[in-house]
C-alpha cells in the first residue's frame, strides 16, 4: 500500500494506481480525454495534468503510478492554467462546428469546453488551414477528420479491443493525422464496421452514417407500410440515452414509443432469433451427423455463428480458409427482412414493394449487412434502413414522446413474439445458451443439464469460453450423439476472436460449435449502443438480459408458438426448401490488406 | 513472387517476423528501391502480421522512409536557419534550374529526387546537402551542379 495526499486528503490506495484513480476514489474528478476505461494510456492529450510537489513538470495524472508521500493538487493555479492552454490548443485544431455536429450534446470535447467557458482565443484557429477529410464511404461509419483531437482511442480500440488495425496514426507533428492505410476510403480497407471506434471517439469525428432522415420520410409516406423490428440488446439500453439509468429494461416503452412514431407494426427480431437457433441448431446436428456418421470430409466442424455482421466481415478478411465453418444461416435481422417482405406481406396483404422495414440494432455492422447484395431474397432490400440505439433515442426525442411517462406496450403479431433463449442473443455466450437449449432438447427430448436452463459456463465476460456438455439418453435418430462431449467455445470482441480463431486454423482444437460476437460482451456493448461504455456498463447491460429473459413464460426457440406456426404454414422445416431460399445465405473472401 | 516480395522475405529471414523487425525491414526495402510502394507495405504487413494501416503509419512517420516514388538517387538540401543564412536557397534554385525539377519532384529520366531537410548537423560548414547517405558541405551552386553531374555519370 501506499500513502499520499491529494488536495490535502490523505489517501491509502494499492502500488501502481495511477494518480487519476486515487482522486477518483476521493471523489475529486480529474478531467480526461484520451483515457478509456476499456483501453492502454495513452497520456497525449494532456488535460489531466495534475501539480506533483516537487516535481519540476505538471504530471499527466492518467499515465502516472502513486508513490509514498506524494503530495498531489489537482487544482492549483498552475494546473487550471496549463489545462485551459491544453482545451485552447486542442480547440485551436477542432472545427467547433457543434450546432450542426452529430454528436452536439454527447461530445467529450464540448462537454470540458462548457465547464471552463473560454471566451477568448489566445490561440491562432488553425482549423480553416487544413485539408481535412471527410469520410462518408462506409454505409456504417462516417469519419471526420476535422473533429479529430488525435487522442487515439479509435486506434487502441482497434488495434487492442478488435485486432483489426483500420486506423493508425500516421505523419507526424502538425502532420499528424488518424488514418487508414494510404488514406483509403474506409469502405475499402479492412474495417468490420463494428463501430466500437465511435463508442470510445470523445469527439465528432467518428460517428454512425446515420438514416434518420430516410426512416422519417417513409414514416410520413402514406404510400408506404413501415415495419420496425428491435434487437435483443436495444430494450436494456435505450434508456440510457432518455435519462434512465444504466441497466433497467425498457422493452414495453420502447414499443409504446415506436407505435407512436408512426410506424404500422412494432415486431420483433427476437422472433427471429428464436427461428435462428431453430435453423442453425438443426445446421448444427445435421453437420455432426455428416461428420460423425458419414463421414463426409468435406463438412467443416466447428461450426460457428452467423449472427454478428462485424464477425463475419472479420472472417471475410481475416481468415477466409474458415468461411466454410461459418453457418449458413443469415442474421435474425436479416431473417426478419426475408420473411417480412414474403410471408408476412402476403398475410397482412401488403404488397412487399410498398412495404419498408426498418431495423433498431445496438450495432453499426449491421447498416453494411442490410446492404450486402446477399440480401435480397425477398425480391427487394429485405430490410431497408438499419438505425443505431442511439438514433432511436433521438428520434424518440424528436419526436416530442416523454419517454419515461410511457406505459408498457406489446409487440404486434405474427413476428412479435419470442422467448428467453431470444432475448439472450443480445450479450455474450447468449446464442450459445439458446442453441444448446434447443439442441439437446432436440436430440434427448430432455432439457439441458443445468439449474432453471441457465447454462452459466458460458456466461460472463471472460474473453474466451470453453464448455463441454456429455449428451446422455439420445433419442433413437440422434444415438450417434451417445455419450458424445459436445465442446463448445465463445469469444466476444475480436481480438479475442483472432486468438480463438488462430488455435482453430492451426487444427489443434476439438470445439463442434463456436460463438463469435464481434463487440466487447456481445450486441449490449454493441457500436450502436449507448455511449460511454465500459465494463461496469456491460455488465449491468447483460445482467438485464438474462433477468428479461428469467422473466419469459418460454424460454426455449423450439417452444415459441409464433416460430412452429411459421413452419407449419409456410418454411415447413428447418433447413427445408424455403428456409434454403430465405433464409440462409452465403460468404465472400475479401481481401486481407 | 515479384522482386519486392523476394526482397522482403530476405528481409524477413535476417530480422524476424516480430514487431520490432518492422524498422529494419522497411530500411531494407528503401535501400533498395528507395520508397515503400503500396505493394511492399502490404507484403511487409503479410510478412509480420500487421495491418497494412500499422505499417503505413511506421513508415509515414520517418522521412527518411519515403511512401512516395522517388528517383535512383534522393538530394536533401538542408532547410534549417544557419543553411538558410549561408544561401541554401540559390543551391536550391540551382538544382532546379539543372534538374528541371521543383522541390519534391523527381527528374524525367528518374536519376534525382529533389527534397529539402530539417538540419543535417552540418551549420558549421552550410550550406549543405545529402545525396543518398553521403553529405556534401560549403556548397556553391556551382560546386552543387557538379556533384549532381558526377552523380548522374555513375548512374545508369
Amino acid at each position: 500500500m501506499v500513502n499520499l495526499k491529494i488536495n490535502n486528503t490523505p489517501i491509502q490506495v494499492e502500488e501502481g494506481t495511477t494518480i487519476l484513480d486515487a482522486a477518483k476514489r476521493l471523489n475529486f474528478r480529474i478531467p480526461t480525454l484520451c483515457n478509456h476505461p476499456d483501453l492502454s494510456v495513452a497520456g497525449n492529450c494532456r488535460v489531466c495534468v495534475v501539480e506533483v510537489k516537487g516535481a519540476r513538470l505538471l504530471a499527466a495524472s492518467c499515465a502516472t503510478p502513486v508513490s509514498e508521500g506524494m503530495e498531489v493538487n489537482t487544482n492549483s493555479e498552475k494546473v487550471r492554467i496549463a489545462r485551459k492552454h491544453v482545451l485552447e490548443l486542442l480547440l485551436s485544431e477542432h472545427n467547433a462546428d457543434c450546432t450542426k455536429c452529430f454528436k452536439n450534446g454527447h461530445c467529450e470535447l464540448q462537454e470540458l469546453a462548457s465547464e471552463y467557458r473560454y471566451g477568448d482565443h489566445i490561440f491562432i484557429d488553425l482549423v480553416k488551414s487544413g485539408d481535412k477529410v471527410l469520410d462518408i464511404s462506409s454505409p456504417s461509419i462516417t469519419k471526420d477528420a476535422s473533429k479529430c483531437i488525435r487522442c487515439q482511442r479509435c486506434v487502441r480500440t482497434c488495434t487492442e479491443l478488435q485486432a483489426v488495425s483500420a486506423l493508425a496514426v500516421v505523419h507526424k507533428g502538425d502532420h499528424q493525422t488518424i488514418s487508414t492505410f494510404l488514406g483509403k476510403p474506409l469502405n475499402d480497407v479492412v474495417c468490420t464496421n463494428c463501430g466500437q471506434c465511435i463508442n470510445r471517439c470523445p469527439t465528432g469525428a467518428l460517428y454512425e452514417r446515420n438514416y434518420i432522415e430516410d426512416v422519417w420520410h417513409a414514416i410520413y409516406d402514406p404510400n408506404k407500410f413501415v415495419v420496425v423490428e428491435t434487437a435483443p440488446a436495444t430494450r436494456v439500453a435505450l434508456g440510457e440515452d432518455l435519462g434512465i439509468e444504466t441497466g433497467q429494461r425498457v422493452t414495453g416503452k420502447m414499443v409504446s414509443a415506436l407505435r407512436k412514431m408512426g410506424f404500422n407494426k412494432v415486431l420483433d427480431t427476437d422472433f427471429t432469433a428464436d427461428l435462428t437457433i431453430l435453423e442453425e441448431g438443426t445446421e448444427l446436428l445435421t453437420r455432426l451427423k455428416k461428420a460423425l456418421v458419414d463421414k463426409d470430409e468435406t463438412v467443416k466442424l466447428p461450426m460457428m455463428t452467423s449472427c454478428s455482421p462485424g464477425w463475419v466481415k472479420f472472417q471475410e478478411h481475416i481468415f477466409p480458409e474458415l468461411l466454410d465453418n461459418l453457418s449458413t444461416c443469415k442474421s435474425p435481422q436479416q431473417m426478419f427482412g426475408a420473411l417480412a417482405k414474403t410471408y408476412y406481406a402476403d398475410k397482412i396483404n401488403i404488397k412487399a414493394e410498398n412495404m419498408v422495414v426498418v431495423s433498431i440494432m445496438p450495432c453499426t455492422a449491421k447498416k453494411f449487412e442490410c446492404n450486402r447484395s446477399e440480401m435480397r431474397d425477398s425480391g427487394f432490400k429485405d430490410v431497408d434502413y438499419v438505425l443505431t440505439t442511439r438514433e432511436l433515442a433521438m428520434m424518440i426525442k424528436q419526436a416530442g414522446i416523454e419517454f419515461d411517462k410511457l406505459e408498457d406496450e406489446s409487440y404486434d403479431n405474427i413476428l412479435g413474439e419470442s422467448t428467453g433463449a431470444a432475448v439472450i442473443f443480445g450479450t455474450t455466450g447468449g446464442v450459445m445458451e439458446a442453441a444448446l437449449r434447443t439442441a439437446y432438447e432436440i436430440i434427448t427430448g430432455s432439457e439441458v443439464p443445468f439449474t432453471n436452463l441457465n447454462i452459466k459456463p458460458v456466461r460472463g465476460m471472460e474473453g474466451v469460453k470453453e464448455a463441454s456438455i456429455k449428451i446422455k439418453n439420445t433419442k433413437p435418430e440422434w444415438s450417434f450423439l451417445e455419450g458424445v462431449e459436445l465442446n463448445v467455445a465463445v469469444a466476444h470482441g475480436l481480438a479475442n476472436a483472432k486468438q480463438l480463431m488462430e488455435t482453430v486454423s492451426s487444427g489443434k482444437s476439438n470445439y463442434h460449435f463456436i460463438e463469435v460476437m464481434g463487440c466487447p460482451g456481445g450486441c449490449i456493448g454493441g457500436g450502436g449502443q449507448p455511449i460511454p461504455t465500459s465494463a461496469e456498463i456491460r455488465k449491468r447491460r447483460a445482467d438485464a438480459i438474462y433477468a428479461e429473459d428469467m422473466g419469459k413464460t418460454i424460454r426455449k426457440s423450439h417452444e415459441n408458438p409464433e416460430v412452429v406456426e411459421v413452419y407449419k404454414e409456410y418454411l415447413t422445416q428447418p433447413l427445408g426448401h424455403k428456409s434454403h431460399e430465405l433464409l440462409h445465405t452465403h460468404y465472400k473472401v475479401r481481401k486481407r490488406y | 513472387m515479384t522482386n519486392t516480395e523476394v526482397l522482403i522475405q530476405e528481409l524477413v529471414q535476417k530480422h524476424g517476423r516480430n514487431r520490432n523487425a518492422l524498422m529494419p525491414v522497411l530500411q531494407g526495402v528503401v535501400a533498395c528501391e528507395k520508397f515503400l510502394s503500396e505493394s511492399a507495405m502490404i507484403a511487409v504487413a503479410r510478412e509480420l502480421d500487421l495491418s497494412a494501416a500499422d505499417v503505413y503509419g511506421t513508415a509515414s512517420f520517418y522521412t527518411f522512409l519515403d511512401t512516395k516514388p522517388r528517383g535512383k538517387n534522393i538530394v536533401r538540401v538542408c532547410k534549417t536557419i544557419s543553411c538558410h543564412m549561408q544561401g541554401k536557397e540559390e543551391i536550391i534554385k540551382a538544382i532546379e534550374n539543372h534538374l528541371k525539377v521543383k522541390v519534391g519532384e523527381t527528374s524525367h529520366d528518374n536519376k534525382f529526387t529533389l527534397l529539402t531537410a530539417n538540419c543535417l548537423g552540418w551549420c558549421h560548414k552550410g550550406p549543405v546537402m545529402l545525396i543518398n547517405d553521403e553529405v556534401f558541405p560549403s556548397l556553391t551552386p556551382d560546386k552543387a551542379i557538379a556533384i549532381i553531374e558526377e552523380f548522374s555519370k555513375k548512374t545508369n
